[in-house]
């Protein structure tokens, strides 16, 4: 098969976008209001405000950072302009930014006040956002692109239908040689040993369990009750969704019926080479989706069946239900509506066809429902308490 | 018309695709196989919720997509709703 082309960004480092954003990032909480006025300021510009960056310390800081750095870095965003409360980690995240070669610059706080720094901060946005709106797009090659996975408030027709309509699109994709990426280690329980011996050797599928193992040990050491509610939610419950087993072997469709997956990734690590990857990550769509997006993941892919109607503010969120109910009572917030194969009237072949067809028109501007309807959440995960 | 798929030959467990009303006579498709079943649903069935396909006793295991999905908490009959109220993980 001739493999798919579309334009889009290439980067200063020879990574592949299909978005052209100009970001204002927030080193710290108390940098949000800056970030938000130069944001208001500077039209074509985009705020991402969060609720971290002070007085975390260790794995927890790393995380941090790597999230941070990475979100300026996604190929998906042309230029950045950093603003703290002091200059020193400013700096680390404006020296990690800049080793993509993008052009980025940094602001503090202290010493200057919000006003003078808005002000600063204002006019190197509007260069850049002048800068970002005259860069030409260059056709480039679906291959180039790298796309995550994550479901959210599914239910039984996102196992069913929804689930394994990503997982054909990921046999594709891996095969004309993209680079993808699963995770939610917490929603695999129940599934382990199947996903364990989907890695592509067993010293890799001996590192998911360690990852896994990990993980549970710690909702084991703090789960209150059978976590029914909290996992499955109340809303996979209410559409016939029951066990964390049940909901882990619909989870695992995803990842199709083919590819291996290469390794094992930190929160918010790149991968390191093409192929199907697998990242540690939570379950909960805003944190996962956020972790992905600054590992550099370009397009994401996201069955529901209830309808989570989560977005992210740099990377476009495709949404496909199978869920009749659903893709009736909420279309404004499905891009692909998959509901056909229930009725034996669309195959998953068929259905995961149409998926990279939406994949293709995304990534040559199309915004997805989550984007035209403003769905920008960006939420960071934080390991443990602050020091 | 099919009122509910099974994922595979093995399941004791259907899903239903539309609202099943008790009482009804629903036609199920093995997915693996393309075979066709039909039993009569005790309770009424709301689309995307399971449909016992064998009774079960309190600790059986229930099958779906092949696979151990929980335990049995409550006594179950061929056609009755399967749901939080018969099934619990056997993890958390």
């Amino acid at each position: 098969m001739s493999i798919p082309k579309f334009y889009g960004y290439r980067r200063e480092n020879g990574r592949v976008g299909v978005r052209n954003h100009v970001v204002i990032l927030p080193l710290d909480d108390l940098s949000n209001a800056a970030c938000e006025a130069v944001g208001n300021n500077i039209k074509g510009t985009l705020a991402i405000p969060h609720a971290y960056g002070r007085l975390q310390f260790g794995e927890d800081l790393a995380l941090f950072f790597r999230t941070i750095i990475g979100t300026g870095a996604n190929p998906n965003v042309a230029a950045v302009v950093v603003i703290g409360i002091e200059p020193e980690w400013t700096d680390r995240v404006v020296q990690g930014i800049a080793q993509t070669g993008k052009p980025v610059k940094g602001f503090s706080i202290e010493r200057s006040g919000d006003l003078a720094t808005i002000a600063a901060a204002s006019r190197q946005a509007l260069e850049y956002v002048q800068w970002a709106t005259e860069l030409p797009k260059t056709e480039c090659s679906m291959e180039e692109l790298y796309v995550s996975v994550k479901c959210g408030e599914s239910d039984t027709t996102s196992g069913l239908a929804s689930n394994p309509t990503v997982g054909n699109a990921i046999d594709k994709l891996v095969e004309i040689g993209a680079t993808t990426c699963f995770g939610e280690t917490s929603e695999i329980t129940g599934a382990e040993l199947v996903c364990k011996e989907r890695a592509a050797t067993p010293e890799i599928g001996e590192e998911f369990m360690r990852v896994w193992n990990e993980y549970n040990d710690i909702i084991v050491k703090y789960k209150t009750d059978d976590l029914s509610g909290s996992q499955p939610t109340k809303g996979n419950i209410r559409g016939g969704l029951t066990t964390i087993e049940e909901k882990a072997y619909g989870n695992l469709q995803k990842i199709g019926k083919k590819a291996r997956y290469e390794g094992v990734l930190k929160p918010a690590e790149a991968p390191k080479g093409k192929g199907l990857w697998y990242m540690d990550t939570s379950s909960a769509a805003a944190e996962a989706v956020t972790l992905w997006a600054a590992s550099g993941a370009v397009v994401h892919l996201f069955p529901t069946g209830q309808g989570n109607i989560i977005g992210n503010p740099i990377l476009p969120v495709i949404k496909l239900s199978a869920n009749p109910l659903t893709c009736r009572t909420m279309s404004e917030h499905i891009d692909l509506d998959v509901s056909a194969i229930l009725r034996g009237e669309m195959t998953l072949d068929q259905a995961g066809d149409r998926l990279l067809e939406m994949i293709m028109r995304t990534s040559n501007g199309r915004l997805t429902a989550a984007e035209a309807l403003g769905h920008r959440e960006f939420v960071l995960t934080k390991l443990y308490i602050s020091a | 018309m099919i009122h509910f798929l099974v994922h595979e030959k093995a399941d004791t467990v259907g899903v239903a695709t539309v609202d099943i009303k008790a009482g009804e006579q629903a036609q199920g498709l093995f997915m693996d196989t393309q075979k066709t079943l039909e039993l009569k649903a005790l309770n009424d069935i709301p689309l995307g919720h399971k449909i016992a396909l064998q009774d079960a006793r309190v600790g059986d295991t229930v099958i779906k997509y092949g696979h151990d999905i929980g335990r049995v908490a409550a006594d179950i009959i061929t056609g009755a709703h399967v749901h939080v109220h018969n099934l619990k993980t056997k993890r958390w």
